[in-house]
């Protein structure tokens, strides 16, 4: 069978390899239900077997986990939680309907928070609800739900809630693969807690999800069915991650320099401000790429309003260090329903990126609009994907000046924010001199496949879509001496910079900034402490380069 | 407790980073329980008021860092009640620093 990649957010990181275990949804059973005096008393009964239960465990779990149940036998002895289920109740509803919607409802409130971690608190939520729907129908369905877990499993589901994670015997090793969930929820916290790698956001069915897999949940990359080359290279990155990551955390809040004494900033990546919720921007020289495509994943375009709320927050994060903020990069393996070309021979090819933006103005200039309110809060910066002649840099900062200009004429507080181009078109990276962008950021993951003509999404050809390619270095170098010649900051943002074995050889070609997944933050400053430019300049001469 | 007493009042600054909820949330209303006066919570200083006791009202009111927080009680201890809940929030809820604060 051919191997399978997804992507999804790292949510407690390490790497894990073994069979996948979907974990079955709670069968919908309906119990037969009598008068209300007697569902009253079934529902009270369950809730307190419930509480008891959670009490038991909270009893021999440690202090985080015993937190976290412990919140939620307050919740369960708290009146006002079973209160509408009991008014339903008396009404005639059946005690697990009344249960179910009265928990529903509250879970709607908490996931119409606007703090992530509010959020992220549903999913107690419907922990609760699931325990105590249990006790009510008991018996079949409890069995059903209680799936047993062989050690060292990977587990997939759509989201685990806290008590089952913690039912599960880590000690042999596993990981958890989940298609929604968030990287702020009580169970990504344990898993971290546990050294349990998580994935989060997969967005695809669990029950799909079958076979031998490898799990980096480092990078947040899944791999099912694993060819030969992949497990090797797997289990490379594993032993480099087992060695390095005891050592990268103690140090993960210093600035980043080399053996020999050259300084790098370290940015992080970001693809929404959710990430930022457990991070401080001490452990960051600022934020290198926000991919702003995850705002137009909903229902229908983000309006104005939308786009600059969360445009402010991640500035507001940041407190004056640089945030480069990418506009819309769809297309190509991003589609966005309404909006990209369908039908595209070759996506990659095709309108994504800049030739989207300008291709449809009304929507980029929202995103213009939104972008320059925000630039008032902050160190905010403006950067185009795709960027292949410099006509489209000047149509872009055109389009921005005016949006600047009618903003202020209209009385709304607006900074004209620095424009930079992403350098991912070989085109661009040849000629760079012509481009007259304030900032440059090298996207080596569509660079290298578009110099070494092997596509991010084949399998296949993934041994060739390698960012050390010569070729490839050779234009990072070309960029990177244009940046210094003309003093503008030239970043990478693409896998590369995160990946402790390619780091040596970016720094080498006359990077002197990385932004990488803030999962990989402490490995990439581990990495670049370990080599010596000196040295490797005079290996190279001796090759005679 | 008697509704014709004057209620005491008080405010203080949610420091902690996560906000008010979950851990917070249960130290605060277990404290507020060990009290027999009536104490409540609000955003703003005229209400709405909610009730202090209740760890599920206290979720709903989703307050973040940087809120500020006002109490009310009514009751013998209505005084004891008020300054202890104050104290609580004035000192973060003694949550440490770091992603250990948020773990509930």
């Amino acid at each position: 069978m051919p191997e399978v990649r997804h992507r999804g957010r790292p949510a407690a990181p390490g790497f894990a390899a073994g069979p996948v275990i979907a974990l079955a949804t709670a069968m919908v059973v309906r119990r037969a239900g009598g008068d209300p005096a007697a569902e009253a008393a079934a529902l009270r009964a369950a809730m307190s077997t419930a509480a008891a239960e959670l009490a038991a465990l909270a009893a021999g779990a440690a202090d985080d986990a015993a937190g976290i149940l412990g919140f939620q036998i307050a919740l369960l002895e708290d009146d006002a939680l079973s209160a509408p289920a009991f008014a339903a109740i008396a009404n005639g509803a059946p005690a697990d309907v009344a249960w179910r919607d009265a928990l529903d409802e509250e879970i709607a409130g908490y996931r119409s928070a606007e703090d992530e971690t509010f959020r992220a608190r549903a999913a107690d939520l419907c922990d609760l609800r699931e325990r105590v729907l249990t006790q009510l129908i008991g018996g079949t369905a409890g069995a059903a739900v209680a799936t047993p877990i062989a050690l060292g499993s990977i587990v997939a589901a759509g989201d685990l809630p806290p008590s089952r994670f913690l039912a599960i015997d880590w000690r042999a090793g596993g990981a958890v693969l989940l298609s929604e969930g968030s990287r702020n929820s009580h169970v990504a916290m344990l898993a971290r807690a546990r050294g349990v790698p998580m994935i989060v956001g997969l967005g695809i069915d669990p029950c799909r999800l079958a076979g031998e897999a490898l799990v980096d949940a480092t990078g947040g990359e899944l791999v099912l069915d694993p060819a030969p080359a992949t497990r090797a290279a797997f289990e490379a990155r594993r032993r480099s991650h087992e060695i390095g990551a005891a050592a990268a955390a103690s140090r993960a809040g210093e600035p980043a320099v080399t053996a020999d004494g050259v300084a790098v900033a370290v940015q992080i990546n970001v693809a929404g401000p959710d990430e930022l919720a457990s991070l401080s921007p001490a452990i960051c020289d600022g934020i290198g790429l926000v991919r702003t495509e995850f705002l137009f994943a909903g229902e229908g375009l983000p309006d104005e309003e939308t786009q600059y709320r969360v445009y402010r927050r991640l500035t507001e994060w940041a407190s004056g260090k640089p945030v480069t903020i990418r506009t819309l990069d769809a297309g190509g393996d991003k589609p966005i329903a309404g909006l990209t070309a369908v039908g595209e021979s070759n996506p990659f090819l095709g309108v994504r990126g800049i030739r989207l933006s300008l291709a449809r103005p009304e929507i980029f200039a929202v995103q213009l609009r939104a972008l320059a309110r925000a630039a008032c809060h902050g160190a905010l910066r403006i950067m185009l994907p795709m960027v292949t002649v410099p006509e489209e840099l000047e149509a872009a900062r055109a389009l921005l000046d005016t949006t600047v200009a009618a903003l202020k004429a209209a009385g709304v507080p607006a900074t004209r924010p620095p424009i930079g181009i992403m350098v991912e078109v070989p085109a661009a990276a040849l000629a760079i001199e012509r481009f007259d962008a304030a900032f440059f950021s090298i996207g080596s993951n569509d660079l290298t496949q578009y110099v070494t003509a092997a596509g991010r999404d084949i399998a296949a050809v993934a041994d060739l879509a390698n960012p050390l390619n010569p070729a490839v270095l050779r234009l990072i170098r070309m960029v990177a001496e244009h940046g210094r010649a003309c003093g503008r900051e030239v970043s990478l943002c693409g896998d590369a910079g995160g990946d402790p074995e390619a780091v040596g050889a970016l720094l080498a070609a006359g990077l002197r900034s990385l932004s990488v997944a803030p999962a990989a933050l402490a490995a990439t400053k581990a990495a670049i402490g370990q080599i010596d430019l000196g040295r490797r300049a005079g290996s190279a001469a001796g090759k005679g380069r | 407790m008697t509704v014709t007493e004057t209620p005491v009042i008080a405010s203080a600054l949610l420091t902690n980073e996560v906000g008010l909820h979950a851990r917070p949330a249960v130290k605060l209303t277990q404290l507020a329980k060990s009290f027999a006066a009536t104490v409540e919570l609000a955003l703003e200083p005229d209400g709405p008021w909610v009730d202090a006791k209740s760890p599920v009202r206290i979720m709903r009111v989703k307050a973040a860092k940087g809120t500020l927080l006002h109490f009310r009680a009514s009751g013998s201890d209505a005084d004891a009640a008020v300054g202890a809940l104050v104290d609580l929030v004035a000192r973060g809820f003694d949550e440490d620093a770091g992603e250990g604060a948020d773990h509930a």
